[in-house]
């Protein structure tokens, strides 16, 4: 195996389209069965509620049929048989990247993972492929009582505050996919900030995919104590394989009261992963959750980021982008759940639509009838860049009793010819100048991003409408 | 005299449509650096059309003729090729591109002109920014808005002939600049295009009132008719067919046609 880093070869475009060959000492195998539970639990010495918790997710699994009554039938294209549920080097992550194996490490070395540590992160984890090859957070930080370590060290060494919202948030049966993940579910984030702390820098996850047919289904649970804030970023990248690659990640939030929790994610899967997420938080009395999530690769993506408003005066936002180029399905969204009085949600949700591809918005706003000063504002707003992209939006919203107020604005536009041709009078190439107009359409919502991400964004729209023209 | 071919704009014979029907037929002008033209004439006369075809835009078919930039044909170039060689078309109709500032677009279309690799300057830029918007009365703060969005006629104007100030065009062809401006407005303009006037730019100034020709006095002027220039002249032509119109043109034309 070569251990030379040659940056110009077996790369296309994406800056996340390489691979370097890996040893993997744990291997799950092809296919998913009782068996292949039994292995990752033996792997992962796993505790008994564990093993159980896991079998009754595979049992749900199974039980549950594919969405592809009001979902598209794409998903029938994943084959469960083909996939490797669980691969690893080892099931421990470093403190230290000196300590991470080199194939691994040259692999984050060269998306910049530990070069953006050192610049503007509290705290780092970095998965690749089953596990966390390295998880990290600055002294300072750590010296507040925040913890932020993998969910496998979460559920052991701190079973007191892990099992008292594991799978709360998102029960294991909710969907088939929140299922599968319960069933095999494999890294992925534990973070507690106690009362009080507020967590100025972000702290970031990385997931990375380096195995063709491979499942990748990490588990984050996040709690923020009363008055706690934090910050939590997560980035992907996959190489782009021959076959379909299975993301099904869940993610639950518990803010507790008035705590806030942002949680970013600029997901840039290559073009063949199914990324198939569930994302919910729970908001109690004035705390705050709030998604910015922003899609950008994967081959089909379905994710709703949700909020449940728990209690009184809290509120919910998700903002959302999504850029479904050809080939691509980005069917997105956002739940909100009003649960008690005087709770606000704002959905703002913006979707590009280039060559063949598709963005789907589907929102949901419950408030139901006993409640009282509760307020929705929802705007989605689609653009399409050629002719045979396709957009479809389907809010759902819910809204009983008196004094409660909802707002939905909706819009549909073009980048016309006529704003290319001012465009290239200027100077601009034609894709310079749809690059600009894209970034344009989507400029309000980059501003929320740390500046460092924002700039990623950008830079990744660009190279996406580089290839769109031509 | 006639300039040397390597610094004139030289539209020769030119014949243009749009899908069947003919919009340019048979359209000759020569614009040297240091000059500015007027072209005058009717509605449907065809001089909006002459502009956007000038420029490269997709909608219409060049089926005869050329178009030379300093002795080079500009004709099957895209339009942004034409734009860096140094053609600026000032728009009657400028449009929006929301969510874009002035000061991003205006950088973009600077860079676009370096070479690949070279960076713009971001200190230098801001300073001749500031120092051209300040020359044509334009605010500071609309630098943060976005192109065109919610524009007065007189903003998108102004806008136009920043936009210039900024790229320094060899050749400007202004389409209906005085349309939708008030007489404050039109001085603004007016001056700030004055102010570029000088040994190494051409202007084309389209316009169908006299009105503007007060302001931004030309070398020439042309009347255009069905597709056509049909008479050129002086500036004290534009005077006369502000006070006799431009049927006396026409059918001049047409006489001498005839006679042929």
């Amino acid at each position: 195996m070569s251990t030379e880093t040659k940056p110009d070869i077996d790369i296309d475009r994406s800056v996340g389209d390489f691979r370097y060959d890996v040893d993997y000492a744990f291997d799950a195998g092809v296919g998913l069965s009782e068996a292949t539970i039994d292995y990752i639990c033996d792997v992962k010495g796993d505790p008994d509620w564990v093993r159980a918790f896991r079998k009754e997710g595979y049992r749900k699994f199974l039980e549950k049929p594919m969405p592809t009554h009001w979902a598209t039938k794409d998903l029938e294209n994943i084959v469960f048989e083909n996939i490797r549920y669980y691969l690893s080097q080892g099931q421990v992550p470093k403190r230290s990247w000196d300590d991470v194996p080199e194939d691994v490490k040259r692999t984050f070395e060269r998306l910049g993972i530990p070069e953006q540590e050192r610049k503007f992160l509290a705290g780092v984890e970095a998965q690749f492929d089953s596990e966390a090859a390295y998880s990290n957070i600055k002294a300072a930080v750590g010296e507040q009582g925040v913890i932020f370590v993998g969910s496998a060290e979460g559920l052991k060494e701190h079973p007191e505050i892990f099992r008292k919202w594991f799978g709360k948030v998102i029960p294991s049966g909710d969907n088939k996919f929140s299922a599968l993940n319960s069933a095999v579910f494999s890294g992925g984030s534990f973070i507690y900030v106690p009362p009080g702390v507020k967590v100025s820098h972000p702290l970031q996850a990385y997931f990375r995919i380096n195995a063709q047919n491979f499942g990748q289904f990490e588990r984050t649970l996040i709690i923020a104590d009363e008055g706690a804030e934090l910050t939590y970023m997560e980035g992907c990248t996959a190489p782009k394989f021959e076959t379909a690659t299975l993301h099904s990640a869940v993610v639950e939030l518990v803010a507790m009261k008035g705590a806030k929790i942002q949680y970013i994610t600029v997901q840039n899967w290559s073009s063949n992963v199914f990324n198939l997420v569930t994302k919910r938080g729970i908001a109690h009395e004035n705390a705050e959750v709030k998604w910015i999530d922003c899609n950008i690769g994967s081959r089909l993506t379905m994710k709703y980021p949700g909020v449940v408003m728990k209690e009184k005066g809290a509120r919910g936002e998700v903002v959302s982008i999504a850029l479904a180029g050809n080939g691509q399905h980005q069917d997105t969204g956002a739940k909100m759940i009003h649960a008690a009085d005087n709770t606000t949600s704002n959905i703002i949700s913006k979707s590009i639509s280039l060559g063949s591809g598709r963005s789907t918005y589907r929102g949901m706003v419950h408030v139901p009838k006993h409640l009282k000063g509760c307020k929705n504002n929802t705007e989605c707003d689609a653009l399409l860049i050629n002719t045979h992209s396709r957009t479809d939006t389907y809010p759902a919203i819910s809204v009983r009793g008196q004094g409660n107020a909802v707002q939905h604005e909706a819009s549909v536009s073009q980048i016309n010819s006529e704003q290319i041709f001012y465009m290239q009078q200027r100077g601009l190439s034609e894709a310079a100048a749809m690059s600009l107009a894209v970034n344009g359409f989507v400029n309000d919502l980059v501003q929320q991003f740390p500046m460092e991400y924002s700039v990623e964004l950008k830079r990744l729209i660009d190279l996406e409408m580089e290839g769109s023209v031509g | 005299m006639s300039a040397p071919a390597t610094s004139t704009l030289s539209i020769r014979d030119l014949h243009a449509s749009i899908g069947e029907k003919p919009i340019l037929k048979g359209l000759s002008l020569e614009i040297p650096k240091g000059e500015v033209h007027a072209i005058m004439g009717k509605n449907g006369a065809g001089k909006s059309t002459l502009a956007k075809i000038m420029a490269g835009h997709p909608d219409y078919t060049v089926t005869s003729g050329d178009v030379l930039l300093d002795g080079e044909s500009i004709l099957g170039m895209e339009p942004d090729v034409r734009a860096r060689l140094g053609l600026f078309l000032a728009f009657q109709y400028p449009m929006e591109i929301p969510g874009v500032t002035i000061a991003n677009f205006i950088r973009a279309a600077l860079q676009a002109r370096l070479p690949q690799g070279e960076e713009l300057e971001a200190t230098e830029y801001y300073a001749k920014l500031y120092a051209k918007m300040d020359a044509l009365s334009v605010p500071r703060n609309f630098t943060s808005r976005s192109v065109n969005e919610g524009f007065s006629g007189g903003e998108k104007k102004r806008c136009e002939i920043l936009q210039m100030a900024m790229l320094e065009p060899s050749y400007a062809v202004l389409d209906e600049t005085d349309s939708g401006l008030d007489i404050d407005a039109l001085k603004i303009v007016s001056a700030g295009v004055n102010a570029l006037r000088g040994p190494n730019i051409g202007m084309l100034v389209i316009t169908h009132y006299q009105r503007l020709l007060d302001y931004i006095v030309p070398d020439k002027v042309h009347v255009m008719s069905d597709g056509r220039i049909i008479h050129s002249g002086d500036k004290e032509l534009a005077l006369k067919l502000e006070a006799q119109g431009y049927d006396w043109v026409e059918k001049e034309y047409a006489d001498a046609q005839s006679a042929l």
